[in-house]
């Protein structure tokens, strides 16, 4: 095996004949640092507690007569071993800690330390959002500071904070349009999405109340312009675009949709997702987009946390901000920044709002996280950011090209990921059996069979903080296992050989569902 | 720049390896008429992490700490007492900067952990199915009320919400509603030691498909659930309780004992902290299995491996807009799985024993407080039941007492002309929450202060 860079370091191999995994079994199932753990239902205990609460008092009881008498069946555990089970618990799952996470519009980069410790200040994450506002001057600031970075970045018009992740944005945004709309007397039914769109573009049109209809894409793996331009017509809403698309690429043509669209009397949702990518090279409002959410959990690195929470606001053009929804933040002439909401509104200017998308103001710890990050990066550091993405994606295109079809490789370089597909595989291989054997190699896989457009689509998005060395390793095992791919290697099929798990039962999962625990003894 | 490890040694040979004369090379696609030629003027530069972290802190001064104060704040979000340990384990890398587990065989350290979360939700609430989490609990809130609509197949379009429900709840699913078409019937909310239960029966007709109830009530009281249930089901409609201090329960029945076919809730008490509104964590549990396949959101369910071991997987996908598209039961893609973690360590260290100490703790200084606060000259107790908040009137406008109280450090609860602005005849009452945080010097500071404004 040729060294993957000049240092001359390359990963240990096992000496022939030595499999580390095989051996004799042990009695604890354990395999020394691979650990199992049982549920907390079946090591912990009714009478056991982790945290020192007096005993009850009796005394005055004001429960109206719904005391609860039954057995509730929650298992406490001790303090140790609460950490314990949950440390192991801990070492079963891959993160970007431990390794590149290549994902594919899901941007897994670094998650910047300092952003932890600044979420965790008292006046940030031990205040109360009902609180009078003069004791919370600090927090609103943080929101309308973060707020002027995201116009500024993109160009727009003003923003809506309060969305709590990229579909709830999504939906912010197409119910921005919809209230335009209907304040110019338009009733509009259609919504227009690429077919390489995410789930939630469909979705959320349809939970808007819209009839969603695919717009076509040209070989180039683009909007097809003169397709949507003849699609459009008075009973069109809009067109929700994903710019980078989910196949990587820019749509060059954005402009020219937009003023198609507004010219059709429509708005333009762009899904900001890949935001990413552009940030500090391109402000989306020069390109006429009229809302588009921002995944701070992607582009400004708010950490995913195994599913979330994430934090989705959403710029707006000057045609829909005025139908934001409350509460936002503003600052007046003499500096001071208010919360406006439904009572203060009119004071404000904001009479249109189409409402409250969430009880509160937002994703406040994410917002702090995400400040934090940009000013870390600054407009320069930004910028940086973009472009070491994009390199970064275009080096690992490159690089696998050779092994891996790449469909829009021959049209000019990627975004901030390089899409291939599974032509050439062995018959009876697929991109999941790749995917698999990759986490053998000690990597989570990239996102597979999306976008849809693709056969056995391989989305690989490096993000702009990884090393090059780190590239060339995942290079060097993504070429391997490919290779295995090609060749008809059989036990891809049963990969991964080395994980917690082998492979899942999915379908059994879904067929018999056990979504909770129940106790066998009482079954 | 600290987070970028290319240097400009290996930009330069990438640039080579990949055919590009210059980065802008790569940028071709941008028009050139749109691409920024440096960086975006009127934004600051890079700055070091001691920089950033005295502006952060400099801002954070400028904000009045729930714990720097006595604080008596609920309506929603609650300040309990957070074992250290919760927030060590969700700092854990493998936590943290993990991704939503759809790679199971390197995720049952989540999986596992949504597992046992979703029990303990379904448990908590008296239900047999939890998902594994919504972003809160007013956006749980609609999407309980969205499936109740898809139950009644879209043949019933009336949702019947209680006058007691939180404000800004109610306001989320108003605004849903607008493009739904599903009539919202609301009620004004009235100042009466009672729920008005027999009022909101009275709106319950043959066209409605789910009653909206919160317990405790946004004014700290218990409505009769039971009977709700019963009155709603008659008509073939679902009853959704909602919750937003999930404490509570480890005093007062569960929803699902009384009947509620749909539980949702807010978890922010358990484990998450204040956070000044976010991010929180929303719960949502079905009482009947029969409803699993209408519920929105991910759910993790235990199968086995190609060995026959036990693991855990996302299931039921086929609802989600990842597969459904347009058909799906929610767009919902992100849950609030770190503070689902945080919810799920805090419970555990709590177990039953914990949880319902901490409830009779909660409910013993509430009943201190109410009891001291009811002394008061001109300060009347509202309610007849509550579990740890409950509502006073002042006689005055609550809105100005709480500001004049603000500037001497006491932070004494929600008024309710905040959170009603357009109900003018609630103005002099005072939401006041207490938990196992708050010291009997608390409630006396409260009560001299309140004996002080009101004088």
């Amino acid at each position: 095996m040729n060294a993957p860079n000049a240092s001359g370091w390359k990963p240990g191999t096992p000496v022939e004949g030595h499999n580390a995994m095989s051996g004799p079994d042990t009695a604890t199932g354990n395999r020394a640092l691979m650990l199992e753990e049982p549920l907390i239902f079946e090591i912990g205990h009714a009478e056991t507690t982790g945290v020192d609460l007096p005993e009850p008092q009796g005394g005055a009881n004001r429960l109206g007569g719904f005391d609860r008498a039954e057995t509730i069946g929650l298992p406490g555990l001790s303090e140790p071993e609460t950490v314990r089970h949950y440390t192991r618990l801990s070492r079963q799952n891959y993160a970007i800690d431990l390794g590149l996470f290549p994902l594919g519009s899901c941007t897994m980069k670094h998650n910047p330390r300092l952003n932890e410790k600044v979420a965790r200040m008292p006046g940030f994450a031990d205040v109360h959002p009902l609180q009078p506002v003069d004791t919370v001057r600090g927090a609103l600031e943080v929101i309308n500071e973060l707020a002027h970075w995201l116009i500024d970045l993109t160009g727009m018009h003003g923003v809506a904070m309060s969305p709590k992740a990229g579909a709830h944005g999504e939906l912010c945004g197409i119910l921005c349009i919809r209230a335009a709309l209907e304040a110019r007397g338009d009733a509009r039914e259609v919504i227009l999405v690429p077919e390489s769109a995410h789930g939630t573009n469909p979705a959320t049109a349809a939970f808007a109340g819209y009839k969603v209809e695919d717009i076509p894409a040209t070989p180039a793996g683009r909007v097809d312009l003169e397709a949507l331009k003849a699609r459009l017509g008075p009973d069109v809403a809009g067109v929700m675009i994903t710019n980078p698309n989910t196949c990587g690429l820019f749509e060059p043509d954005m402009k020219a949709i937009s003023d198609a669209v507004h010219e059709a009397g429509g708005f333009v949702y762009c899904d900001g997702a890949n935001f990413n990518a552009i940030v500090g090279k391109v402000r989306p409002g020069d390109l006429g987009v009229d809302a588009m959410h921002i995944n701070l959990h992607k582009t400004f690195s708010t950490p995913h946390g195994g599913g979330g929470p994430g934090s989705g606001p959403v710029v707006l053009s000057e045609a829909l901000a005025p139908y934001g929804p409350l509460p936002f933040t503003a600052r007046d002439g003499d500096g001071v920044v208010h919360l406006v909401e439904e009572e203060n509104a009119a004071e404000f200017d904001h009479t249109k709002a189409f409402g409250r998308m969430t009880a509160f103001h937002g994703q406040m710890g994410m917002f702090t996280r995400a400040l934090a990050y940009m000013l870390s990066h600054g407009a320069d550091g930004l910028k940086q950011v973009a472009e070491d993405a994009v390199l970064n994606a275009n080096y690992v295109l490159r690089s696998l090209e050779d092994v891996l079809e790449a469909p829009f490789g021959h049209s000019g370089p990627c975004m901030h990921e390089a899409l291939f597909s599974d032509k050439g595989f062995a018959e009876g291989l697929s991109t999941l059996d790749l995917a698999k054997a990759l986490i053998d190699e000690g990597y989570h896989p990239m996102t597979m069979y999306f976008p849809l457009v693709v056969h056995g689509a391989m989305l690989v998005e490096p993000t702009e903080t990884e090393s090059k060395a780190a590239l060339d390793q995942f290079i060097m095992a993504l070429r391997s296992v490919a290779e295995r791919a090609k060749s008809g290697d059989e036990s891809l099929k049963t990969a991964p050989h080395y994980a917690p798990r082998r492979r899942l039962d999915e379908t059994q999962a879904a067929r018999k569902p056990i979504l909770a625990w129940n106790d066998p003894d009482m079954a | 720049m600290r987070y970028l490890p290319l240097t400009d040694t290996d930009r330069s040979d990438m640039l080579e390896k990949v055919g590009a004369a210059d980065i802008d090379a790569l940028f071709s696609d941008v028009p050139e008429e749109a691409r920024l030629s440096g960086p975006i003027e009127g934004l600051p530069m890079h700055a070091s992490e001691m920089a950033v972290e005295k502006h952060m802190r400099r801002l954070s001064k400028k904000n009045l700490a729930a714990s720097d104060a006595a604080f008596f704040l609920g309506a929603g979000a609650y300040k309990h007492h957070i074992p250290a340990s919760v927030d060590h384990i969700i700092q854990r890398g493998e936590f943290l900067t993990a991704y939503t587990p759809y790679q199971p065989e390197i995720a049952q350290g989540t999986l596992q952990m949504l597992f046992e979360f979703q029990t303990q939700v379904a448990r908590l609430y008296g239900c047999a199915v939890a998902n594994a989490s919504m972003y809160d609990g007013s956006t749980a809130c609609w999407e309980a009320v969205a499936m109740a609509g898809r139950v009644a197949r879209g043949k019933k379009r009336k949702v019947v919400l209680s006058g007691a429900l939180h404000p800004h709840y109610a306001e989320v699913v108003r605004t849903m509603a607008k493009f739904t078409e599903d009539e919202i019937a609301g009620a004004p909310p009235s100042l009466a030691a009672k729920p008005d239960d027999d009022g909101l029966i009275a709106r319950i007709d043959e066209n409605t498909s789910c009653v909206v109830v919160q317990y405790p009530d946004i004014l700290g009281r218990l409505p009769d659930l039971a009977r709700i249930a019963e009155a709603a089901h008659e008509k073939g409609a679902l009853l959704i309780a909602v919750n937003t201090e999930p404490v509570a329960l480890g005093a007062i029945k569960s929803p699902g004992e009384l009947g509620a076919d749909i539980v949702v809730g807010e978890g922010q008490a358990i484990g998450v902290g204040l956070q000044f509104g976010g991010p929180y964590l929303g719960l949502f549990a079905v009482r009947d299995e029969k409803h699993v396949r209408m519920m929105p959101g991910r759910l993790c369910g235990e199968t086995a491996d190609a060995e026959g071991k036990r693991g855990f997987v996302l299931t039921l996908s086929t609802r989600e807009q990842h597969i459904r598209r347009e058909k799906a039961t929610s767009n919902i893609c992100t849950n609030s799985g770190l503070c689902a973690l945080a919810f799920s360590v805090h419970m555990t260290l709590l177990g039953e024993k914990g949880l319902r100490r901490m409830a009779m703790e909660n409910h013993r200084l509430a009943c201190l407080a109410a009891d001291r606060l009811a002394k008061v000259p001109g300060v009347r107790l509202l309610n007849d039941s509550f579990f740890n908040e409950f509502t006073i009137r002042l006689g005055m406008d609550a809105r100005k007492i709480v500001r004049a109280l603000a500037d001497k450090g006491v932070l004494a609860g929600v008024s309710l002309g905040r959170l009603f602005p357009d109900n003018p005849e609630l103005a002099d009452g005072l939401l006041v929450a207490v938990t196992e945080t708050t010291s009997e010097e608390d409630i006396e500071t409260l009560a001299s202060a309140l004996e002080g404004e009101l004088a």
